[in-house]
């Protein structure tokens, strides 16, 4: 019975609805229409051959990551803020957002403003299957935001205080304000060779094949898919 | 979390690369993936109707039975199938819910059917999409009331009252269940007797009689007959008096009563007469008098203690109550839009009747009545659904025989709706819970900080000064070589919350096995309780630790070489913790593994 008064409510609002649509002319109706259909952009990857050659993939993989991403966006296309709603959902503690804008620039390597699937399994093709040099230039790419071919302190102290936001505020031992710094100056420390304030790509890959512990790591995400 | 996002965990852990520059810790080992990852297509025989879908597409939803490995149970070796004895046509929506991620209603299926199957299947229903969810809550309502009268009309009714009922009981017993007893059966009609007298002698003293002699003009009955209507009509409020009187003494709850809407138009019906007593014989006054006696006509409306049909129609009508004030709400506009056409129409015509709007009211509304089309139109809905509703009301008593006429009254209180539902969902620790504690846990060791969560916080704040904690860890993992665990650190300061002896054995166990190199997910998992709700659960923390007792056992013990600050000296530590560290292992013996 509730469900009548729903009901009633709803046809109230539609005979408004039509009233005004009577009064300001069926045209606007036919317009909205075709504004929404165009909106609705539906790309199509390029062949699974195609895709096989391009990247470090086997077809099956390549099924198996297409048939989720499709799933999720029928599209065929993330937007920014669907990549920062995906990305806060694995790390619901803090505030994954700017790490997740950074990530987004990364992986949208045509600056396009959405990623697409060929973006997506260029991006896991390197950081899963790609040599050691690959990796690392795909992390200097993410660390350098304007892309100018130089690490500077800000743009790091963005990075770390971006990932540090994603820790949240409850965390053992509680994160101070200089925490970020700190740890922006203990990279410098590492990977400035000539200290002049910037890390170049050379240094920066110099410096990561030195550090047993990154190499070893890099070998971590090997088997993800 | 929402199941879509297990499509993402690749991308999220290879995104992961991009912390490990930044790494002050060496990253814990990720979980091993026994299985083969290739995704295969599965076989789902649901009584006889054979459904086929990706081995992923269950696994989106690892709570799930389908989800789980729950579904082992149900494997069938022989056809290689998955073999469920349930509904087939309801698989088909659990089965879509998987693959689209919205879990609809279907409209023609029983509600409580279509929730057996979802607590079956370990889905809760609260994540019905939006264009269900609607239709779902409704029924449920339905469904819910349905038996709730089932339920009064079991309890209230006809079972026999204790001997040592009061006469109080007794005579509310007597009132609601008229054919209980004789004297309640005779109440029961005497009073419906005088209702309908008093009702008729309303009716008739208005009717024209015969003049008295000598008169000329018709005299209406009531004036004729004036002493022997007053006496009647005393006669009966007496009775109704008495009988408001008496149920207002036996009434269990006596507010509730009062506010019953039984009660109320007792009230109103008898009400003008005693007014009428105390009022005086004013000119003024006795006109408002004359007005109120038209309650009395109110009387008719005590027959619903008789009559369970009006009562059902006055449930309805108290259901549809929003539809009638729509309906009331667009007549009344109809009858303003004509009567104004009709005033402005008729202006300039002399002798209209017409002579302002609302003189235009009563013609419209007659008109429109009369006509009764429009009228007609709007009603339709509400006329069938009235029947339906009386329909189905009279069938369901028909059917079950006597019904309490209690419950009857309370068929108009809506019931709350079961707000809570126990998720029968398996808690199962996938490789998608894995994978994502081990993404969580290489951030912390990116950051160098734990997550924790909002009382321990606190708590640190509080004794941060203390300093013992980070000492600690850093004399740890300098000195054995592998990192402190989160787990343990969590245990210790959960024993130090709880000092209890259980927890104490399993913090031990929980720290032996951080240092053996198992192949089975480490104990780390124990994570989603710590890190969701830190209420601890020290069940589940001992649960999970037992599984790897057997590995203890099995592994020789060589002297505990660990130093003493691998314990907390704080003395709210009970004893018994130091004997289980005896047991620890060493280390250097041991794997060395990035433990988590």
């Amino acid at each position: 019975m509730a469900g009548c008064a729903k009901r009633c409510k709803q046809g109230l609002v539609k005979f408004v609805l039509s009233l005004h649509k009577l009064i300001t002319g069926t045209l606007k109706k036919d317009k909205i229409d075709d504004d929404f259909e165009m909106s609705i952009v539906c790309h199509r990857p390029e062949g699974l051959d195609k895709l096989e050659a391009q990247s470090n993939f086997s077809k099956r993989e390549l099924q198996v990551l297409y048939r989720g991403f499709k799933n999720e966006c029928p599209s065929g296309v993330v937007n920014e803020d669907t990549f920062k709603q995906i990305y806060a959902q694995f790390f619901p503690h803090g505030d994954a957002s700017s790490y997740a804008h950074y990530l987004f620039d990364a992986f949208d390597s045509a600056h396009s403003g959405s990623i697409k699937f060929e973006d997506f399994v260029m991006a896991l093709s390197i950081l899963l299957r790609g040599s050691v040099r690959e990796k690392l230039m795909w992390t200097f790419n993410l660390y350098d935001i304007n892309r100018d071919g130089y690490i500077n302190k800000e743009e790091m102290t963005d990075i770390v205080r971006a990932i540090y936001d994603m820790m949240g505020k409850y965390t053992y031992p509680a994160l101070k304000t200089d925490t970020p710094k700190q740890h922006v100056d203990a990279f410098f420390q590492k990977m400035d060779k000539n200290r002049d304030g910037v890390v170049t790509l050379d240094e920066f890959i110099l410096s990561c094949q030195e550090d047993e512990n990154i190499m070893r790591s890099l070998q971590l995400f090997e088997n993800v898919i | 979390m929402a199941a879509g996002v297990a499509t993402w965990m690749p991308f999220a852990r290879a995104a992961a690369v991009g912390w490990l520059p930044l790494a002050q810790k060496t990253m814990p080992k990720p979980p091993v993936d026994k299985k083969s990852r290739s995704d295969e297509i599965l076989f789902v025989n649901v009584s006889g109707l054979r459904f086929q879908t990706w081995k992923n597409t269950l696994d989106r939803y690892p709570d799930t039975l389908l989800g789980s490995s729950e579904k082992e149970f149900f494997y069938n070796e022989e056809t290689q199938e998955y073999f469920f004895d349930r509904d087939p046509e309801m698989f088909r929506h659990i089965l879509n819910f998987f693959r689209t991620g919205k879990l609809h209603y279907p409209r023609h299926e029983c509600i409580q059917a279509f929730e057996e199957e979802l607590a079956f299947y370990g889905i809760i229903p609260e994540i019905i999409g939006d264009c269900c969810m609607e239709e779902y809550r409704d029924r449920k309502k339905e469904n819910q009331e349905r038996l709730a009268e089932d339920t009064e009309a079991e309890n209230a009714g006809d079972a026999p009252l204790p001997p040592d009922a009061t006469l109080r009981e007794r005579l509310w017993r007597a009132f609601e269940n008229p054919h209980t007893s004789t004297m309640a059966l005779v109440f029961y009609y005497v009073t419906g007797f005088f209702i309908a007298v008093s009702v008729i002698a309303n009716v008739v003293e208005t009717v024209p009689c015969r003049p008295i002699k000598g008169s000329i003009k018709d005299l209406p009955c009531g004036e004729k007959f004036s002493v022997a209507f007053s006496c009647l009509d005393t006669a009966c409020v007496l009775i109704f008096s008495f009988e408001y009187l008496m149920r207002l003494y036996a009434a269990p709850s006596r507010c509730d009563f009062a506010r019953s809407v039984m009660s109320v138009i007792d009230v109103v019906a008898i009400l003008p007469f005693y007014i009428g007593l105390v009022m005086p014989e004013n000119e003024e006054v006795s006109g408002a008098f004359v007005t109120l006696r038209v309650f009395r006509v109110f009387r008719i409306f005590k027959f619903s203690r008789h009559s369970q049909g009006l009562r059902i129609l006055g449930c309805t009508l108290q259901a549809c109550a929003s539809e009638l004030g729509f309906l009331l709400f667009s007549l009344t506009m109809a009858v303003i839009i004509f009567a104004t056409v009709m005033f402005y129409a008729e202006k300039g015509t002399k002798g209209t009747t017409f002579s302002s709007i609302p003189a235009s009211f009563w013609y419209t509304i007659v008109t429109m009545t009369t006509l009764g089309l429009l009228i007609t139109a709007i009603h339709y809905q509400l006329l069938i659904q009235l029947l339906m509703s009386l329909y189905f009301h009279l069938q369901y008593l028909f059917m079950w025989g006597h019904v309490g006429l209690s419950d009857l009254l309370s068929c108009c209180v809506p019931q709350d709706g079961d707000g809570d539902s126990t998720p029968l969902c398996v808690k199962n620790r996938s490789a998608f819970e894995h994978q994502h504690h081990h993404l969580l846990h290489c951030l912390e060791k990116t950051t160098n900080h734990e997550f924790t969560d909002e009382v321990t916080y606190s708590e640190v704040c509080v004794t941060d000064s203390v300093g013992f904690r980070t000492s600690r860890s850093t004399s740890l993992s300098s000195q054995q070589g592998a990192t402190t665990t989160c787990c343990s650190r969590r245990a210790k300061r959960r024993a130090f919350r709880l000092a209890n002896s259980t927890v104490s054995v399993s913090r031990g166990s929980v720290q032996e096995l951080d240092t053996l190199h198992v192949t089975k997910t480490p104990a780390g998992t124990q994570y989603p309780q710590s890190r969701s709700s830190l209420n601890a659960r020290t069940e589940n923390l001992k649960l999970n630790c037992d599984d790897y007792t057997a590995a203890i056992i099995s592994i020789p013990t060589p002297p505990a070489n660990t130093p003493d600050e691998s314990l907390p000296n704080s003395p709210a530590i009970p004893g018994i913790l130091r004997n289980s560290r005896s047991s620890t292992f060493n280390t250097q013996e041991t794997v060395k593994i990035s433990s988590l």
